[in-house]
C-alpha cells in the first residue's frame, strides 16, 4: 500500500503549527498598528475645506489671537466657529476681490453659511467643555498642535479616551500658566513636573476620571 | 471460551462482554465510521437537527438584527430562557469531563467505552452554551470588551462581576476539554487512517493522526500527555459550575444570594450530565448494536452516580428551604413561598418530581439494569434540570424586593427557537461524530480485552 | 437654572426680543416659505399619516447651525468617531445673545385650559428644549405640572397640521382671506346676523378686546364658548350665590380645615401648582410651627386630591349636592331644604367634620368641585360666608375668563342656530368641538351643513376634516399672545421659534376678520398694551414685562361680596334631566356615571402626545387607554373580573373585561377597571380616547365616552345601563400590586404619634450604624451628592415623571413594550395603598435611582459600565455598557430601564431639535437610569469652578426637583452638613429604602404623616 505522506510532511506539518501562531500574532499586531495609525485616527492628514484657510497664515503670519474667531472658547463648551461676518470683517478691506475667497463672499451675500470639514471631531457620547480647560491652564496647542504651522488644519492628536486620560490622571504633566494658554510658543520647561504640581495646587485642578466627567 | 450468563444483581457485570478479540472489536467499531452504507435512521435523526440549526440561525439573525427585546426578557426579569439554557447546557458538559478525567485518574476501567462519546457530548453542550451569553447581550457586537486587552479606551473589564469569571472558566473548560479529547482520538485515527481504503479518508485521517506511529516511546510521550490533561481537567469540573453559580451566588436577588449554591450546582451539572450521556448511549448502543461494548455494567453504575449526585441536589433543594425559614429574613421568606405556591408554583412541583422523587427508583436494584427504565429516569432529569434552572433564574426575579416592581415573564417563539435551535445544533454534531470518529476508544478496548483475556486463563 | 434667567435681567431681555425676533424671522424664511413651498408640491392634505419631512436635511442643517457641531442633538452612539466628513456650520451672522453650547431661557405662559401659568423655556441655539415653571409668577411658584412639561413635545409633533387647507385642497392664506372676506361682505349688510365665532375658555385681554372690535363692525354677530375641560359651573354658582359671575381664590396657607366637595384643586384647577404647594406647606413636619392642616374629601370618583385627603367620603354625585345641602343647613345656613336620611356611619362623620369646622371658623376653607352643579358652589360660598372665612382664606375677584358663559347653553345655542341656517359665518378658534361636544347635539352633523366655516387648530382633527377651512394653529411656544392667570396676573407670551409648520394665531385670525389679514401677532398685543399702559417708557415696560414673564400689578383685587340669603338659591337646579334614558334598559343594573378629563391628555387635546399618553395615570397607574373605573363592590355586583398576564403581569399585562355602557339609546364598550376607594353604584369615564383624526399617536386608543354624554349630563349622568360582554381588553398598567406585602417601603404615622416621640417610625429597625466590613468605603473630599423625597409632600402628581423623561431625552416605547414590562421612566411614583378596599388610604412614593454608597448594580457589571463617580454617583456610561442587564437583575429597586428595541427615534427630523444637546440620546441594547441630571450637576460644577468658588446649595436643581409642585425633592450635598438636604437628612423621619440590604441609598425618604381627626379615626 503506498505512502500517502511523504517525509516532508513532518516538516511542513511543524512549519504549519508554529507559523500558524507567528501568523495569528502578526494579525493581531497589525490591525492594532492600523488602528493607531492615521488611516484611522487622521492624525497629521490635512483636510480640504471649501476655503483654503491657513491658521498658518493667519495665526503664524498675522499673529491673530484664537479668540477673535473662536470666540466662546472661554465662556462656553464649544469654542465656536467663526461666522461669515468675522471673514468679512477684514476681507472687505484684505483681498477684495481675490478668486479664493469667492466662497466666503458668496456666503456673505447669500446668507448660505459655509459648511467647513470637521477636523476635530469627538463621538456624541463625549461631552467636552472647552471652557473650562482653558481656565485650568491647558494650552491650546496641547491638544491641537501647533496651528500657527498648519497651512490646512489636521488633527494633532488621536483624541482616543487613552489620550484624554493621559492628562486626566496626570494633570501635572501637561498645565501651564494661565497667561500662556494661548500661546503658540510657549515652552514647557524643564521641570514641567514641578511647576505642573505647583500649578495643580494653584488652580486646584482635580484629577477627574469619573465617567460621568465626560459621559452622560 | 463460553460466556457465563449475566446474573441480574449485576455486581460482575463486565464490562466489556466476553468473546471478543482485537480484531473483532476494532472491526466492529471502526467499520461504524469506515462503511460505505450510511443507514436511514443516522440521515433522519441528522436531519431533522440540521433544520433545527436553520432556524437557530434564523432566530440569531433575528435577535441581533432588531435587538434582543425579541426575547421575553423585561424588567424586572431581565434574564430569562437564554441564562437557563445556558447554565442547563453548560451543565450537561460536565459528564464528559468527568468520566474521562476522574475516572481515569480513579482508574475505573469501565469508563473507557463511554468516555469518548461523552467527552464529545461536553464539547457540543459547551459549544451551545457558548452561544447564549453572547446573543442575549444588548449589543453582541462588543462582546469582546468582556476581555482584557490593551484597548484605546484605557479601560479594562470589570474583575469583579462574575460574568468576567464566566468567560475565562467556560473558554479555559472549552479549550482543555477538546484538546483532552483530540489527543485521546489520535490512537484511534492512525488506526482509521491505516484501515481506511480510499485515498481521501486516509489522507484526512492521517493528518489528523499527526504522524502517530505507536512506537514504544508514542505510547509513552501519549500515557504522560494524556494523565497530565486529566489533572488539568480535573479541578475544571469542579470550577467551571461553581464560577457559574457565582452568577447568581453573588448577586443579592433572594433565591439568588446563597452559599449552598456552588456545591449544590457541581452536583447538578455532573447529575444532569450523566442523565445525558445515558439518555444518548442507550439508544447508540442499540440502534449500532454496541450493547458488547456499552454493556449493562456501566449503564448501572451511571445509574447509580446519577443516583448519587441527585441525592446532593434534593440535599441542595432542602436547605434552601430551610435555610428562607431559619434565616427569617422576610424576603427570602417570601421567595420560597412564591416558589412553591406563587404563579410558577406548578414548575417547582414539576421539578421536585422530575429530580427527586422519579430518581428514587434507582434504588431497586432491578431498575438499574433496565435500559428503557434508566432512559425514562434520564429524560425525566433532563427536563427537571432544566426546570431547575427557569425557578432559580425567572421566579427569583420576577417577584423581589419592592412590590410595585413585580412583574411576570413568559418565553417569546424566539426564546424557543433559540433554545431548540441549541438542542438541533446538539444533534447534528452529535451524529456527525458518530458517522466520522469512532464512538468508541478503539485502543482502550483494546486493553479491556487485554485483560479479559488475561483473566481468561 | 432659573438663576440663568434672573443674571440675564434687561438687555438680554431687550435682544430676546428685538435680536430674537430678527432671529426667528430668518427662521421664519425657512421653516414658513420653503417647507410650504415643498409641501405645495408633494404633500396631500388629510393624510395625518402620509407625513414627509418637516425640513429637508440641508434646511435643518442650516437651522441647527453651530449647535450641530455640539454633537449633543445627534449626540447617539455610534461606537466609532463621527464620519470624517461631517460638516461644521457656522452663522453668517450670529446673533448676538447666542453663545454656541449655552441655553437661553426666556419667559413665557402656558395657557392651559385657558388660564396661564408662567413659565420659563430653555432654548438651544434658538430651539426650545424644556419648559420650567417660573418663580416669580403667582400660578406656578417655579413648579410644572406634567402636562406643562411635556408640552415642549407638543411643539415639535410631527403629525401636526402645516397646511391651510380648503376643502381638502392646499390653499394659501391669501386665498383664505379673499374668500373670508367675499363671505364677510355679505354678513356686512346683515351687520353679522350670520356671523359666529366659537372659542374655548378666553382670558386673553388682546383676543377679547379684538372680540369686542369684530362685535361692534358686526353687532349681530355671535361669540359662542365651549371649552372641552371647563364646565363654567364656577361662574354659574357665583351668579346664583352673588347675582354676579366672580372667581373664587383661595388661600390654603390659612385654613387649618378644608372641606372639598369634590373639588380636585390639587390637580385639577388653574391655580393647582399654588394650591399644591400651599396646602402641602401646612404639612410639613418638623415645619411650620403652627397646627398641620385637615382635608375632609367629599366625592365619587377617586381623585387625586381624594387619595390625599385624611378622610374621605365616597358618595354617588347624585348625593353630593344633598349633603351639601344637609352640611350647610348643620352650619347655620338658614336654607330650606328636607333633610335627607344620612347613614349612621356618614351621620357620624359628618357630626366630627361639623365640629371641627365650627372649631375653626375663618381659618377653614370649602372648595366645591369644578363640575359641581351651580347649587354645590352657591351653598359653599354660603357656607364660607357662615364660618366667616370670606376675607380670610376665601376671596372673590372679577372673573378672569372673559365673558364667562354657560359653555354647554353656549353651544346648544350655536347648534339651533346651525339647525335654522341663522349661522352661516362659523369661525373657530381652537378646540375640537365634532369631536368634544356629546353625541345628543350631535355637533358634527350639523357643522357639515353650514355653508361656510373655518377650524385653527394644531392638528388637522375630527373637526378640520368637516371644515371648508382649516388654518394650522401656532403652538404657544411659537405664538405672541397674552394670558391671565387664575387671580388675573397677565403673562405676554412670546415666541421661541417661528411657527415651525407656518401656524398662525388666533389674534391674526380675528385681524383678518376684522379685514386686517396683514398685522402680525406681534404688533397686535403689543399695540394692545401700548393702548394700555400709562407707563412713560412703555418699551421698557414691556420688555420688563416679557423678562419677568408677568406683568406686576395686574392682578385682580379681591371684590368685597356677600353672598345673598341661601333660602334664594334655586335649588330645583341640581336635578339634572335624567332624559328618558332609565325608561329604556330595564333588567340591567342602572348606575351613575361619572365624565372627567383624563389626568394625562384631558379632554383628547394631548391625544397626539407619547409623553402623556405613556405617563402612568395616578391611581390607576393605566397608560395609552381609559377605563370604566369602578369600585369593587359595583365590579362584583356586574360581575366583573381581571387576570393578570403571563407576560408582563402586575407590571405590564392586565386583562380587564369589557362592558358595553348604554345610555339613551347610545352605546359604547370600554375595560371595567376597579379602583379601591371609588363610590360603589357609580362609574367613572376619562374623556379624550376614543379620537379618530388624532395623528399617529393618539388615533384608536381607548373608547370614545363622548359617544353617551348629552348636554344635560355633561359631567354626571344617572341611569347608565351596563352590562358585562364576554370580552377581556389588555390595558397596560406600570404597577398593579398596590400592597406593601408587609415590607417597610413607606413608613407612615400621624402627625399625633409624631408630636408624642418624633421617632416612633425609626425605632421598628436600627437603621443608622452600617455592619463592619473588611473594604475601605469611598472617601469624598469634594461633593457627595444626595437626595431626600418627602413622601409626606408627594402627592402623587406625575409632574416629576415627565420632567425626568423630557430633561434626559426619554424615549416613548408605545403600549406594546409597556405591556411586557419594558416602559422607560427613569423616575416612577409607586402608589400603595393601605386599609379597607372600599374606603383605602393611598401613598404615594416617587423612586428614582438611589445612587447607593454599596451599589449592588457596580460591583456585577462586567465592563464598568456602571461606575462610582467621586461625588459618589452611580454612573452610568451607555457608550460603554454592552447589556448584559445584570445590574437590573442585581437592583432591589428596580429603577434600571433597558433599550431592549431602538426606543430613541433617529429618524424623525422635527424631533431632533427638541433633544436636550447635554444628555447622550441612548440607542438600543443598552441599559438607562437616573443620574442625577449629571448634565446639570456638571454644567453647575463648570460654572463654579470657572469663578473659584464651590457649587452652593441650591444652585443644582434636578429636573424633578426643578418642576415639583410641592418641594418634596430636596438635592443637594451631604458633604456639607448645612446644605438643606443635610439637614433634611438629619431629621427623625428621614429613613432610607430597604436598607437592611446594606446598598446605603444616597436617596433617603420623609416618612408619610396623616392628620387624622382622632372622633373618625378611633371609634
Amino acid at each position: 500500500m503506498a505512502q500517502i505522506f511523504h517525509p516532508s510532511t513532518n516538516t511542513i506539518s511543524r512549519v504549519t503549527i508554529f507559523g500558524g501562531l507567528i501568523l495569528l500574532i502578526a494579525v493581531v499586531t497589525g490591525l492594532a498598528t492600523i488602528n493607531e495609525s492615521p488611516y484611522i485616527t487622521e492624525v497629521g492628514v490635512a483636510r480640504t475645506q471649501p476655503v483654503p484657510f491657513s491658521h498658518k497664515h493667519h495665526v503664524g503670519d498675522d499673529g491673530i489671537d484664537c479668540r477673535y474667531c473662536h470666540t466662546s472658547v472661554e465662556e462656553s463648551s464649544f469654542a465656536g466657529i467663526p461666522p461669515t461676518k468675522t471673514c468679512m470683517n477684514c476681507h472687505t478691506q484684505i483681498w477684495p476681490d481675490s478668486p479664493i475667497l469667492e466662497p466666503v463672499r458668496e456666503s456673505f451675500r447669500t446668507g448660505k453659511s459655509i459648511q467647513w470639514t470637521r477636523v476635530h471631531n469627538l463621538p456624541g457620547f463625549v461631552y467636552f467643555n472647552h471652557s473650562i480647560h482653558v481656565h485650568k491652564g491647558i494650552g491650546c496647542v496641547t491638544c491641537h498642535g501647533r496651528v500657527d504651522r498648519m497651512p490646512l488644519m489636521w488633527r494633532e492628536n488621536t483624541l482616543y479616551m487613552d489620550w484624554c486620560l493621559e492628562c486626566h490622571r496626570a494633570p501635572e504633566r501637561f498645565v501651564r500658566p494661565r497667561e500662556d494658554v494661548f500661546s503658540m510658543e510657549y515652552q514647557a520647561p524643564a521641570d514641567q513636573l514641578a511647576l505642573g504640581q505647583k500649578l495643580v495646587k494653584e488652580y486646584r485642578i482635580q484629577k477627574l476620571t469619573s465617567c460621568s466627567t465626560c459621559h452622560r | 471460551m463460553a460466556s457465563k450468563p449475566p446474573d441480574i444483581s449485576g455486581d460482575t457485570l463486565p464490562v466489556i462482554e466476553p468473546g471478543h478479540t482485537f480484531a473483532s472489536l476494532t472491526d466492529k467499531i471502526s467499520s461504524i465510521v469506515l462503511t460505505g452504507r450510511t443507514p436511514l435512521f443516522w440521515y433522519i435523526t441528522f436531519g431533522v437537527g440540521f433544520i433545527l440549526v436553520l432556524v437557530l440561525l434564523f432566530c440569531i439573525t433575528a435577535v441581533v438584527a432588531v435587538g434582543v427585546g425579541l426575547f421575553g426578557v423585561m424588567i424586572p426579569v431581565a434574564w430569562g430562557f437564554a441564562i437557563v439554557n445556558f447554565v442547563w447546557w453548560i451543565g450537561i458538559g460536565h459528564a464528559g469531563t468527568l468520566i474521562s478525567a476522574i475516572l481515569l485518574l480513579l482508574r475505573q476501567k469501565w469508563r473507557q467505552s463511554i468516555n469518548r462519546f461523552a467527552e464529545a457530548m461536553t464539547l457540543f453542550a459547551v459549544a451551545c452554551a457558548g452561544i447564549f451569553p453572547l446573543i442575549h447581550l444588548g449589543r453582541p457586537w462588543f462582546f469582546y470588551w468582556l476581555f482584557p486587552y490593551p484597548s484605546t479606551m484605557g479601560v479594562q473589564p470589570q474583575f469583579r462581576s462574575p460574568l468576567v469569571w464566566d468567560v475565562f472558566a467556560v473558554s479555559t473548560y472549552f479549550t482543555v476539554s477538546l484538546l483532552f479529547w483530540f489527543l485521546g482520538l489520535i490512537p484511534d485515527l492512525a488506526t482509521l487512517r491505516d484501515r481506511a481504503t480510499r485515498r481521501m479518508p486516509r489522507f484526512i485521517y492521517g493528518m489528523l493522526a499527526m504522524g502517530w506511529r505507536g512506537s514504544a516511546i508514542h505510547w509513552h510521550r501519549y500515557e504522560m500527555a494524556y494523565l497530565l490533561l486529566a489533572g488539568l481537567a480535573t479541578p475544571l469540573v469542579v470550577s467551571v459550575h461553581t464560577v457559574v453559580s457565582f452568577d447568581f451566588a453573588v448577586a443579592l436577588v433572594p433565591g439568588w444570594h446563597s452559599t449552598i449554591f456552588p456545591p449544590y450546582f457541581v452536583a447538578g451539572a455532573i447529575y444532569s450530565g450523566f442523565a445525558m450521556v445515558l439518555t444518548i448511549a442507550i439508544p447508540l448502543r442499540r440502534l449500532y448494536g454496541l450493547e458488547d461494548f456499552i454493556t449493562l455494567r456501566h449503564l448501572k453504575n451511571m445509574a447509580i452516580v446519577m443516583l448519587a449526585t441527585g441525592m446532593i441536589v434534593a440535599y441542595g433543594y432542602l436547605m434552601e428551604t430551610f435555610m428562607a425559614w431559619y434565616s427569617g429574613d422576610i424576603f427570602e421568606k417570601y421567595m420560597m413561598m412564591n416558589r412553591m405556591f406563587g404563579p410558577y408554583g406548578w414548575m417547582y412541583w414539576i421539578l421536585i418530581l422530575f429530580n427527586i422523587l422519579i430518581p428514587q427508583a434507582l434504588w431497586i436494584r432491578r431498575l438499574q439494569t433496565k435500559p428503557w427504565v434508566l432512559f425514562l429516569i434520564a429524560i425525566a432529569v433532563n427536563i427537571g434540570m432544566w426546570l431547575e434552572r427557569y425557578v432559580i433564574v425567572v421566579v427569583s426575579l420576577h417577584r423581589d424586593f419592592m412590590p410595585s416592581a413585580w412583574g411576570m415573564y413568559s418565553g417569546t417563539v424566539f426564546d424557543y427557537g433559540v433554545f431548540v435551535g441549541t438542542i438541533g445544533l446538539f444533534v447534528a454534531l452529535l451524529f456527525l461524530f458518530i458517522r466520522l470518529l469512532p464512538m468508541i476508544s478503539i485502543f482502550e478496548m483494546r486493553e479491556l480485552v487485554h485483560e479479559e483475556e488475561a483473566r481468561g486463563e | 437654572m432659573s438663576n440663568g434667567t434672573e443674571s440675564a435681567s434687561l438687555p438680554e431681555a431687550a435682544q430676546s426680543t428685538a435680536g430674537g425676533r430678527e432671529y426667528w424671522r430668518s427662521l421664519e424664511e425657512f421653516a414658513g416659505t420653503e417647507t410650504f413651498k415643498e409641501l405645495m408640491d408633494n404633500h396631500l392634505p388629510r393624510h395625518a399619516a402620509a407625513w414627509t419631512s418637516a425640513m429637508d436635511r440641508r434646511d435643518f442643517l442650516k437651522l441647527m447651525g453651530a449647535s450641530l457641531a455640539l454633537a449633543g442633538v445627534s449626540g447617539c452612539l455610534s461606537p466609532a468617531p463621527a464620519p470624517p466628513d461631517e460638516k461644521i456650520v457656522p452663522y453668517v451672522n450670529q446673533p448676538e445673545e447666542i453663545v454656541p453650547g449655552k441655553p437661553l431661557y426666556f419667559a413665557t405662559a402656558i395657557p392651559s385650559e385657558g388660564y396661564g401659568r408662567g413659565v420659563l423655556v430653555e432654548s438651544h441655539m434658538g430651539r426650545p428644549t424644556k419648559v420650567e415653571g417660573n418663580p416669580q409668577h403667582p400660578a406656578s411658584l417655579g413648579a410644572t405640572d406634567a402636562i406643562t412639561q411635556a408640552s415642549v413635545l407638543g411643539l415639535y409633533d410631527p403629525d401636526r397640521s402645516r397646511v391651510i387647507s380648503n376643502a381638502g385642497r392646499v390653499a394659501t392664506w391669501d386665498a383664505f382671506f379673499s374668500a373670508l372676506n367675499a363671505e364677510l361682505e355679505s354678513q356686512r349688510v346683515s351687520q353679522g346676523a350670520g356671523l359666529r365665532i366659537l372659542t374655548e375658555t378666553v382670558t386673553s385681554p388682546t383676543l377679547a378686546a379684538q372680540l369686542q372690535e369684530i362685535l361692534r363692525i358686526f353687532p349681530k354677530a355671535k361669540w359662542h364658548q365651549f371649552d372641552g375641560v371647563g364646565g363654567d359651573y364656577v361662574h354659574q354658582g357665583a351668579r346664583m350665590a352673588f347675582g354676579q359671575p366672580l372667581e373664587t381664590v383661595y388661600r390654603l396657607e390659612e385654613a387649618d380645615v378644608i372641606i372639598s366637595l369634590d373639588a380636585d384643586f390639587l390637580l385639577r384647577s388653574p391655580a393647582s401648582l399654588r394650591y399644591a404647594r400651599e396646602f402641602i406647606n401646612r404639612r410639613r413636619v418638623p415645619g411650620t410651627s403652627s397646627e398641620a392642616n385637615r382635608l375632609y374629601m367629599i366625592e365619587s370618583t377617586f381623585s387625586l386630591t381624594g387619595s390625599n385627603a385624611d378622610h374621605r367620603l365616597a358618595v354617588s354625585p347624585s348625593a353630593i349636592p344633598q349633603l351639601a345641602k344637609t352640611l350647610a343647613a348643620r352650619l347655620g345656613v338658614p336654607i330650606s331644604a328636607e333633610q335627607p336620611t344620612i347613614s349612621p356611619a356618614n351621620e357620624k362623620w359628618l357630626g366630627a367634620l361639623v365640629k371641627d369646622l365650627q372649631a375653626h371658623r375663618g381659618r377653614s376653607a370649602i372648595i366645591p368641585g369644578e363640575y359641581q352643579p351651580a347649587i354645590v358652589h352657591a351653598l359653599a360660598h354660603a357656607m364660607n360666608d357662615a364660618l366667616g372665612n370670606i376675607g380670610k382664606t376665601v376671596f372673590y375677584t372679577d372673573p378672569v375668563a372673559v365673558n364667562a358663559t354657560n359653555h354647554a347653553e353656549s353651544l346648544r345655542e350655536l347648534v339651533r342656530d346651525l339647525e335654522e341656517n341663522a349661522a352661516q359665518v362659523l369661525i373657530m378658534l381652537g378646540g375640537n368641538p365634532a369631536y368634544t361636544a356629546p353625541a345628543d347635539i350631535d355637533f358634527a352633523g350639523h357643522l357639515v351643513t353650514s355653508n361656510f366655516n373655518v377650524h385653527l387648530s394644531l392638528y388637522e382633527d375630527e373637526t378640520s376634516a368637516l371644515c371648508h377651512w382649516h388654518i394650522p394653529q401656532a403652538h404657544y411656544l411659537e405664538s405672541w399672545s397674552d394670558v391671565r392667570a387664575y387671580d388675573g396676573t397677565v403673562t405676554i407670551m412670546q415666541p421661541l421659534i417661528a411657527p415651525l409648520y407656518g401656524g398662525r394665531t388666533a389674534h391674526e385670525i380675528l385681524a383678518a376678520v376684522a379685514g386686517q389679514a396683514e398685522r402680525s401677532s406681534y404688533e397686535i398685543v403689543r399695540n394692545y398694551w401700548r393702548g394700555q399702559s400709562q407707563a412713560k417708557n412703555f418699551d421698557a415696560a414691556w420688555r420688563t414685562a416679557l423678562h419677568d414673564g408677568f406683568i406686576a400689578g395686574t392682578a385682580f383685587s379681591s371684590r368685597n361680596v356677600k353672598p345673598k340669603p341661601a333660602s334664594g338659591f334655586d335649588a330645583s337646579e341640581p336635578e339634572r334631566a335624567n332624559s328618558a334614558a332609565a325608561v329604556k334598559a330595564q333588567n340591567q343594573p342602572l348606575l351613575e356615571v361619572i365624565y372627567r378629563p383624563d389626568p394625562a391628555i384631558l379632554d383628547g387635546r394631548f391625544a397626539n402626545n407619547g409623553w402623556l399618553q405613556e405617563l402612568p395615570k395616578p391611581l390607576t397607574k393605566l397608560t395609552w387607554d381609559n377605563a370604566v373605573l369602578m369600585s369593587p363592590a359595583t365590579a362584583a355586583k356586574l360581575g366583573l373580573t381581571y387576570q393578570v398576564g403571563g407576560t408582563g403581569g402586575e407590571h405590564g399585562t392586565i386583562y380587564a373585561d369589557v362592558v358595553e355602557l348604554e345610555y339613551d339609546g347610545r352605546r359604547t364598550r370600554g375595560p371595567g377597571w376597579i379602583v379601591p376607594g371609588h363610590a360603589d353604584d357609580c362609574v367613572t369615564i376619562h374623556l379624550g380616547y376614543g379620537r379618530r383624526r388624532a395623528g399617529r399617536v393618539g388615533t384608536n386608543l381607548g373608547f370614545n365616552a363622548n359617544a353617551l354624554r348629552t348636554l344635560d349630563t355633561l359631567w354626571h349622568g344617572t341611569a347608565i345601563a351596563i352590562r358585562k360582554t364576554g370580552a377581556q381588553y389588555a390595558l397596560a398598567c406600570t404597577q398593579f400590586h398596590h400592597l406593601m406585602e408587609g415590607r417597610d417601603l413607606v413608613r407612615a404615622g400621624t402627625i399625633d404619634e409624631y408630636h408624642k416621640n418624633p421617632k416612633f417610625l425609626m425605632e421598628r429597625k436600627s437603621e443608622k450604624e452600617a455592619p463592619a466590613t473588611l473594604y475601605p468605603g469611598y472617601k469624598y473630599d469634594g461633593y457627595a451628592w444626595g437626595m431626600s423625597i418627602d413622601v409626606n409632600a408627594c402627592i402623587g402628581c406625575n409632574a416629576c415623571v415627565a420632567a425626568c423623561h423630557a430633561e434626559n431625552n426619554g424615549p416613548v416605547v408605545g403600549k406594546k413594550e409597556v405591556l411586557r414590562g419594558r416602559e422607560m421612566h427613569w423616575i416612577r411614583v409607586d402608589r400603595y395603598h393601605r386599609g379597607e378596599p372600599s374606603n383605602p388610604e393611598t401613598y404615594y412614593q416617587p423612586v428614582p435611582c438611589m445612587q447607593c454608597e454599596n451599589a449592588p448594580c457596580e460591583l456585577v457589571c462586567p465592563v464598568g459600565a456602571t461606575t462610582h463617580s467621586q461625588d459618589g454617583l452611580n454612573d452610568m456610561v451607555y457608550n460603554r455598557c454592552v447589556g448584559t442587564r445584570y445590574c437590573s437583575n442585581n437592583c432591589p429597586y428596580k429603577v434600571r430601564r433597558f433599550n431592549f428595541f431602538l426606543y430613541s427615534d433617529f429618524k424623525t427630523e422635527s424631533l431632533k431639535p427638541l433633544r436636550n444637546p447635554d444628555v447622550t440620546v441612548r440607542s438600543r441594547g443598552v441599559m438607562e437610569k437616573c443620574t442625577y441630571c449629571v448634565q446639570r450637576i456638571n454644567q453647575a460644577k463648570i460654572a463654579a469652578e470657572k469663578d473659584d468658588r464651590a457649587v452652593h446649595d441650591g444652585e443644582i436643581e434636578t429636573a424633578c426637583q426643578q418642576a415639583c409642585p410641592t418641594r418634596a425633592i430636596i438635592f443637594g450635598d451631604i458633604n456639607d452638613p448645612q446644605s438643606r438636604v443635610s439637614q433634611v437628612k438629619a431629621q427623625p423621619l428621614s429613613y432610607g429604602l430597604l436598607t437592611e440590604l446594606n446598598t446605603r441609598p444616597r436617596t433617603t425618604y420623609q416618612a408619610k404623616l396623616r392628620n387624622p381627626n382622632p372622633e373618625i379615626e378611633n371609634g
